[in-house]
This record gives structure tokens, sequence and C-alpha cells, in this order.
């Protein structure tokens, strides 16, 4: 078994999307469900801690800007340690991401060591 | 009480308290002698009570014989160093009588349990002297229970007094900052108790109602305690509560197992549900969630009969949680039990597949459910997989029935 990092990015837009409290509620249960089944072929190895969603990003001039999502498309949205038999294992896990439904992708990168 | 009762009786509630008076009085490198004197205490009460009467209170009578016993031995041990090593001033030698009073058989006990439950012990060890130390169960029960021999239990026991010994265990309560760490080895301990009870294949149904009581009992001893008086223990007792509320729904008379879904609901004891509603809203104080938390949460849903989807989208969520503290076939089996319940079949079927758990009977019976309804030949072929990996009588009635149902379904289905 190998460990793998799993990190979900999403476009910065859909920060203006304003969900209903249900349809946080069924997004909320996608990812508990998704979580779930890893955890249930005991593949998780860690949900880490969660981020906040505001951050500050210092750029190479040393100015530091408000939130990573002002000038990027993309904004990191979470990520999850997980194990897998070999990368196709851990691409094949990874496509149950509830935010590949929302045009967001996953990034699987094998922790070596 | 008739008479004959009445020696089981006191030795069920008194022996674990004589022991644990005098491990403590003692320490826990002489646990042999004070298990030789209580016994040899009890001993003394069948002939005495047996040749003339019993006396009028015959616990206060078996408290003075234990002290006598204790006093002694002390003189007679004291006498045997005294030859031997010239040291006079043995700790134990010096002390005073032994304290019988009820705060200090309680004290006692509870210490006892932090001494047993020492994480130097083998679980198995540990669960064995529990049952012998601190519940009072004969060798006999011991071994039925564990459906094994009394000479492995002896064994077994031996072994886990040796290391008592050679970890030089000390018979007290731990200090406030290590408390926790070590409540946590007792919990685990109290709660494979209660579970060797409810699970065991022991066809004496008072022995296993006998040790999930005795489970629960200690687990109120800790909750009395104001050190011991934690969330996670509060949790645990909810969550027996809970369990042993359908005992007498879960077994029926010829004491063969009642499926839940099967059970009959007037059975089931709604005192204990409402005891467990009680230890569950008293666990909920303080920023912890332990396991016992999510699996007493389970187990409150489970007092609800009704199907309903709130209920098994609770259980869901429960099972994901409790999954992500900590993994364990059963409940990932459970969890996707629960998956087919809330959201489809045809989704649990595909998260099943993916458990892989092959060497497991409920993996098979679990798949053999699923599929039932959906394809009769799968169903059939995982019912059949599951019968040829269980050896216990008890599960194969149950995939047996199982199978059965299905056939009636197929047929149904046909006309």
């Amino acid at each position: 078994m190998t460990e793998f990092l799993l990190l979900f990015r999403r476009e910065a837009a859909a920060n203006s999307i304003q969900p209903s409290p249900e349809q946080m509620q069924a997004m909320t249960k996608q990812w508990q469900d998704w979580i779930g089944g890893i955890a249930a072929q005991n593949k998780l190895v860690s949900t880490g801690k969660r981020m906040d969603f505001e951050g500050k990003v210092v750029r190479p001039n040393k100015t530091i800007t408000n939130g990573p999502y002002v000038e990027v498309k993309e904004v990191l949205n979470g990520m999850l340690f997980i194990k897998a038999v070999d990368m196709d294992e851990a691409l094949e896990i990874a496509k149950g991401c509830p935010i590949l439904q929302v045009g967001g992708n996953v990034e699987v990168r094998p922790l070596i060591g | 009480m008739n008479n004959r009762e009445l020696i089981p009786h006191l030795f069920r509630t008194e022996y674990r308290k004589i022991v644990s008076v005098l491990c403590k009085h003692f320490g826990a490198d002489k646990i042999e002698i004070a298990e030789d004197i209580a016994s040899d205490t009890f001993l003394t009460a069948a002939e005495s009570w047996g040749q003339s009467q019993i006396p009028p209170n015959p616990i206060a009578w078996l408290y003075s014989v234990a002290k006598n016993k204790a006093k002694s031995y002390m003189q007679r041990d004291t006498l045997f160093e005294n030859k031997i090593s010239k040291e006079i001033l043995k700790s134990s030698d010096t002390k005073s009588e032994l304290d019988l009073s009820p705060e200090n058989i309680t004290d006692s006990q509870l210490q006892m349990m932090f001494a047993i439950c020492h994480p130097s012990i083998s679980t198995e060890a540990q669960i064995g002297l529990s049952l012998r130390i601190l519940c009072g169960f004969g060798i006999d029960e011991i071994a039925d229970a564990f459906l094994s021999n009394k000479e492995t239990i002896n064994k077994r026991l031996f072994r886990a007094k040796e290391k008592l010994r050679e970890e030089k265990v000390k018979i007290e309560v731990p200090v406030a900052s290590d408390i926790n760490e070590r409540l946590e080895t007792v919990l685990t301990t109290i709660y494979l108790l209660f579970n060797e009870g409810y699970y065991s294949e022991s066809q004496n149904s008072i022995l296993r109602k006998d040790m999930c009581l005795e489970a629960m009992r200690l687990c109120y001893m800790l909750i009395e305690n104001n050190d011991t008086n934690q969330p996670s223990v509060n949790a645990l007792l909810s969550l027996m509560c809970f369990h042993a509320s359908r005992f007498e729904a879960r077994i029926n008379e010829k004491g063969e197992p009642v499926l839940y879904q099967e059970q009959d609901v007037t059975l089931w004891d709604t005192e204990l549900i409402r005891k467990g509603e009680y230890f569950l809203t008293n666990a909920a104080k303080g920023p912890t969630l332990s396991k016992y938390h999510v699996e007493a949460a389970i187990a409150y849903w489970h007092t609800h009969k009704a199907d309903t989807k709130e209920k098994w989208e609770n259980i869901l969520q429960l099972y994901n949680a409790l999954l992500q503290i900590e993994y364990s076939p059963i409940a990932a089996l459970n969890r996707t039990y629960a998956l087919s319940k809330a959201n489809s079949k045809k989704e649990a079927i595909i998260e099943a597949e993916n458990l892989q758990l092959t060497d497991n009977h409920y993996y098979y019976s679990l798949l053999g459910e699923l599929y039932t309804g959906i394809d009769y030949s799968k169903a059939k072929d995982n019912y059949q997989k599951a019968l040829a990996l269980t050896k216990k009588s008890t599960e194969k009635q149950l995939i047996e029935g199982k199978m059965e149902r299905l056939r009636d379904i197929s047929n149904s289905s046909i006309d």
C-alpha cells in the first residue's frame, strides 16, 4: 500500500454560488458518504485538518494579498490522505469525489517515504 | 432467597470486594494470597453454616472471618520473613486491621480495575482477570463463557498475575494527568467483557446476561467516582444499556438468535432504553467525541424499530463518522447495509464489492441480502459462500433462514 494525497480544487468563481441550506446538506452528505466509503475499505489515512476558506498569499515582491483566489482561476478546497495499492486504484477512488460534480478536479500525488 | 442460593449469591457479590480490599492491603504481588484468603473465607462459611446455622448477618460474618484470616496470615508472614531476612519493618507487616468499610471497598474495587486493566497485560488476560477478580466468576463459568476448559483458563490467569508482579503494577487510581489514557484501556476491557457476554456462543444464557450486567456495573462504578466520571464512560454505559435492552428479544425460548427485524418490540426493556438516553445526554458534555459516543448514537437509533428514511440516514452518517475514528470490518459492513437503506441497494452493492472482506462470512451474508430481489443467483451464491465460511451452528441457522426467504421471494415473483 502506498499513501496518496488527494487535493481538491475548483473554480474560484464557484464561491459566488449561494446554495440553499438543503443543497448544502446534500453536499455534506455526498462528501461524508464518499469519505465513509473510503474508510469502509480501510483506505482512509486521515482527513487532515479542515482549511479555513479565507487566507493570505505572499507574493515574490513580499506583498500580501487577501485570499488565494483574487487572481487565480482555481482555488484549493481541501485535501485527504488515503492509501491504495497503486496509482490506478488511487485514481479510481478519486473518481468518486463530489468536487467533480461541481466542475472541480482532484490532483492525486503519491507520498514518498 | 432460599439457603441453597445464598452462598453462590454472596460469592458473586462479596468475593470480589474481599479480594480487592485484600489486594490493596497486601499489594498486587500478593494477588494469589488475597484470592486464597477470600476463597478460604467462603469455604469456612460453607462448612460452618452447614454444620450449625446461617448467621443473622452473613455478610458481616464473612468480613469478620476474612479479617481474622488476613490477620493470621500477616502474623505468619512476619514470622517467616523475620526468620529468613531479618527485615522487621516490611510495609505490609505493620499495617493495621483489614479495612472493610463501604468506602474502602468501593475505592479498592476501582483501584483494582485500573491494576487489572494495565496496558502491559494482554487483553485476553485482562478480561479473564476481570471476570475472576472484579466480577467473582468461577473458573468453570469463565471456561464456559470462552468455550474453553479450566486448565487453559487457569494458565491464562496465572500468567496474567505473574505479569502484574513483574511489572510491579500498583493498586491505585492513576493521577489526573494519566487518567484519560489509562481509562481508555479500562473502557476497552469493559466493552469486550460486555461483548463476550452479548455475542458468546455459550448456551448458558443466564451466564451471558450476567457478564453483560457485570460489565455495566463496572462502568457504573466509574461513573460514581468524580475522577473517572468522564463523557466517554457515560457514552459506553449508554451504549451497553441500549444493547442490553434487547436481551430478552434477541434470543428465543430455544436459545436461538432472533434477527433484529424479527424481534418482538414488546420484549425490549424500555427502562434500559430510558437509562441509555439519560447517560447519552450526560455523555454530551465536553468537547470529546469518542467511538463510544458514535456507537451509542447508532444504538439509540436502533431503539426505533420503524424503518424510516431519517433513521437510516442518521445511522449511515454515524457509521461514516465511526469509520473515520476507527476502522473495523463489522463497522464497514454495517455502514454498507445502512447505505442500502438510506441511499439505494444498487449503490450499496458497488461499495460492498469494494470491501473485499473475502474471509468474513458476514461479508457474503450482506451481499446475499443486497442481491435479494435484484439478482437471485448472485444472492444464492453469496449465501452459500457465507455458509461455507461459518462453523457456528447459530450463524448457519440464520443464513439458512435468509436463503429460505430468498426462495420464497423468487417463487412469488414467478407467480
